[in-house]
């Protein structure tokens, strides 16, 4: 269960509140025009931004005293997901160890998810030699091998065209169902909410609300 | 694996204002206790009678004119020069042209005013010239000469600086000019001029300054109470009269003077007129062979070709020739005898060694001081406190190097022979002088990735030195490079703080130059020059290469 009581986030003269639970296991969309606020919930969930007040917290652990590198979260954002001066396998790495020395096991699992997501043979390409959807794959592989179990999604896909948007739909769809996490994904595309069956929340009046 | 966060907690070495605050100790450390130094002085000084000083006054008001003069007629040739540059896109030799202008900012000073002097001196170039038409020949000495060096440095730095600027002009523009049917002075009006305008006053300003605190410049060519400068007074004051009363009230003014031209520049907003493609090589202009046609067009006919021409041969020549006459010049019978001799090899031993180590502790400042400001902008979002941390850097703006070497000899004389430690008072004076170059070429770079990426590392954890490692020195390793290059070619040429703290037992290339050229060895003078240009040369493609490696492959 990922809970935020009472949290109050102030941020360029603008207030929000959130006060919200979400199930372990549950998929949702948050919807609402640019500039309401979505992209603040992920950054509180994350712990990119502080909150004022309230508390943040994943089966009644607080989360607001952790780094977001200590959270059980990890964040698929709409671009600079890559850092471009590093391979494909060297940008996954990172994923798990912040200093980029992998045991054996670890290695293993990097093919691993590299395969899951249909990128092998892929490990010492660059990111600019990628195409979008490729990047975006690889920024997708990461997440997969770290499997924390909050995703949050920071609209992935709206950098890409519709054919490539599907293909990735169909993987984050797979992704999703290996390992079950908690999904929050800020988008503005109603597909994109149906095609992930996931249940909506808005932000209206700087306050969160659950739809349907 | 969740836990995997708990790990590089433990090993997360230094808090992120560490970095910040060991270099702004540093600094302050070298600027602050000099100061205090100069103030305890000034303490025993009349200023009224000072005040009333004739000499003193004199000093001012020519360190003033002759930097306006300085400033107005760099922009004057600057300005024909950018527009002839804009307006013809392609040419054969028009990138060697820019990077010859960009040559001007890594040539020793002292070696290229050689040069200046082989061409315009009393035996130079144009005299001859001049006297087989029989005309009376001009000297380069007073006034005259200064203006002609200034401009030789600052004219190509105001191109390049308004060039960049034109070139940004959006291709649309252009096309809409040519739909329009604009004429070249509507052009001019309407899309040209608006772009120098905006350039205009930060320009004219660093020109300003540049001119006004320029020390070797006024030293070797004017000299002699009608053509002074303070920085020259001070050293005059120091060096020669040992009057040290005199040294710390000219330091005054000076100082005074700087915060002033510092505080006018900071209000002026743009403060970018110079950055990290000031220093880069310029890529060719991504136009389309099309647009360039099109622009070629606005500008058409005989008597537009003839004045592009005549524009762009003339400042080039007046760059070109000087380096021209020093290298015909430095090859002469005393070449040999010359580079062999121990006191030229000890010499240049003494400025590879200042020009190493003040490049390092300049760029170790540089790197501290925006480490921690990064994390101020970025991440605490304090924009205004992490600028002002980065501004402490260039502190030798308003504290010139020879108020500060002034100041340095005030503090370090009862504890020290200030002439031995020669070597380690140019080191400090030197990396200072570069620090503001070095702060401007990285910031842009260091800020922009971290920008970026910034959510995606804290949200990985990458951090410390493992950042370092994995992100930052990949990425910056470029304009590191280019960093060390410039600052180790301006220690390696500078003679403001040798021309202070040098003697017969301590001297670098620049000093030994200045001493040769002033007792009219002039051929040996020429090969030190010569040599001292290679070394520079040397110095700044083989850091450039090293640090900034070869580009990636891909990116």
């Amino acid at each position: 269960m990922l809970t935020l009581k009472d949290v109050e986030v102030r941020l360029t003269g603008r207030q929000w509140c959130f006060d919200i639970e979400l199930d372990t296991h549950g998929i949702y969309a948050l919807l609402g025009r640019s500039g309401s606020g979505k992209s603040t919930l992920l950054n509180v969930i994350a712990g990119f931004l502080k909150a004022r007040s309230g508390t943040v917290a994943w089966h009644q652990k607080n989360l607001n005293v952790m780094e977001p590198a200590q959270r059980p979260v990890t964040t698929l954002f709409q671009d600079h997901n890559l850092f471009t001066h590093l391979t494909v396998w060297q940008n996954i790495g990172l994923g798990i160890s912040p200093n980029l020395k992998l045991n054996p096991e670890q290695m293993e699992n990097l093919q691993s998810v590299l395969e899951n997501v249909g990128l092998a043979g892929y490990e010492k390409k660059l990111p600019g030699t990628l195409s979008g959807g490729e990047q975006q794959r690889v920024a997708l592989a990461r997440c997969l091998l770290r499997r924390q179990p909050i995703l949050l999604l920071d609209e992935p896909f709206s950098a890409l065209d519709a054919t490539t948007r599907q293909e990735m739909i169909t993987l984050l769809l797979r992704v999703i169902q290996s390992y079950r996490p908690c999904v929050v994904m800020v988008t503005h595309d109603d597909a994109d909410a149906k095609a992930l069956n996931a249940s909506i929340l808005r932000i209206k009046s700087d306050r969160i609300v659950k739809s349907k | 694996m969740s836990n995997d966060g708990q790990s590089h907690t433990k090993t997360r070495p230094w808090p992120w204002w560490m970095s910040g605050a060991l270099a702004l100790l540093v600094v302050v450390m070298f600027t602050l206790l000099p100061v205090v130094a100069m103030v305890k002085e000034a303490g025993a000084i009349n200023w009224q009678t000072l005040v009333e000083n004739a000499y003193i006054r004199r000093v001012i008001t020519f360190s003033l004119k002759q930097a306006a003069l300085s400033t107005v007629l760099s922009l004057l040739f600057a300005l024909p020069m950018a527009l002839a540059l804009a307006h013809k896109p392609r040419f054969v030799g028009r990138s060697l042209i820019i990077n010859l202008f960009s040559l001007s900012l890594v040539i020793p000073t002292i070696v290229a005013i050689y040069g200046i002097v082989a061409v315009f001196g009393r035996t130079g170039w144009l005299n001859e010239l001049l006297s087989t038409v029989s005309i009376p020949t001009v000297s380069i000495y007073g006034l005259t000469g200064i203006l002609v060096a200034h401009v030789f440095f600052n004219m190509p730095l105001a191109s390049r600086i308004l060039l960049i600027n034109l070139e940004g002009i959006p291709q649309q523009n252009w096309r809409l000019a040519k739909q329009m049917g604009m004429s070249p002075a509507s052009v001019f009006k309407y899309i040209e001029w608006p772009v120098i305008k905006s350039q205009l006053p930060s320009l004219a300003l660093l020109i300003f300054t540049l001119c006004f605190t320029s020390f070797a410049i006024v030293m070797t060519l004017g000299g002699g109470p009608r053509a002074t400068s303070i920085e020259v007074a001070i050293y005059q004051a120091l060096r020669f009269d040992f009057d040290i009363n005199l040294a710390v009230a000219l330091g005054g003014v000076q100082l005074g003077i700087c915060i002033l031209l510092m505080m006018l520049t900071t209000l002026s907003k743009h403060n970018s007129a110079m950055n990290f493609s000031t220093f880069t090589a310029m890529r060719t202009s991504a136009q389309s062979k099309h647009d360039q046609q099109l622009m070629g067009s606005i500008w058409n006919g005989k008597r537009w070709k003839i004045l592009h021409f005549v524009t762009i041969a003339l400042l080039t020549l007046y760059v070109l020739t000087p380096l021209l006459a020093l290298v015909f010049s430095a090859f002469n019978t005393k070449l040999l005898p010359v580079i062999t001799h121990a006191t030229t090899i000890d010499a240049m031993i003494n400025t590879v060694l200042v020009s190493l180590a003040s490049a390092l502790l300049s760029l170790g400042l540089a790197i501290g001081l925006l480490n921690s400001a990064r994390h101020i902008r970025i991440r605490l979002k304090h924009e205004q406190t992490g600028q002002w941390l980065q501004l402490s850097g260039n502190v030798i703006l308003v504290l010139p190097p020879l108020v500060l070497g002034t100041g340095l000899f005030l503090l370090l004389r009862p504890f020290a022979d200030v002439f031995s430690i020669a070597l380690v008072l140019v080191i400090i004076i030197n990396s200072l002088m570069a620090l503001p170059f070095i702060l401007r070429i990285l910031e842009g770079p260091v800020l922009m990735s971290a920008n970026e990426q910034d959510r995606l590392l804290q949200s990985l954890g990458i951090q410390g030195f493992n950042r370092w490692r994995l992100i930052d020195w990949p990425t910056l390793r470029k304009p590191i490079g280019l960093s060390l290059a410039i600052a180790a070619t301006l220690s390696a040429g500078d003679l403001t703080a040798i021309a202070l703290f040098g003697s017969e037992r301590i001297r670098t290339l620049p000093l030994l130059l200045y001493q040769r050229m002033g007792s009219y060895r002039l051929e040996e003078a020429a090969v030190t020059a010569g040599l001292l240009l290679v070394l520079c040369l040397a110095l700044f493609s083989i850091l450039q290469r090293l640090i900034g490696g070869r580009q990636h492959a891909h990116t």
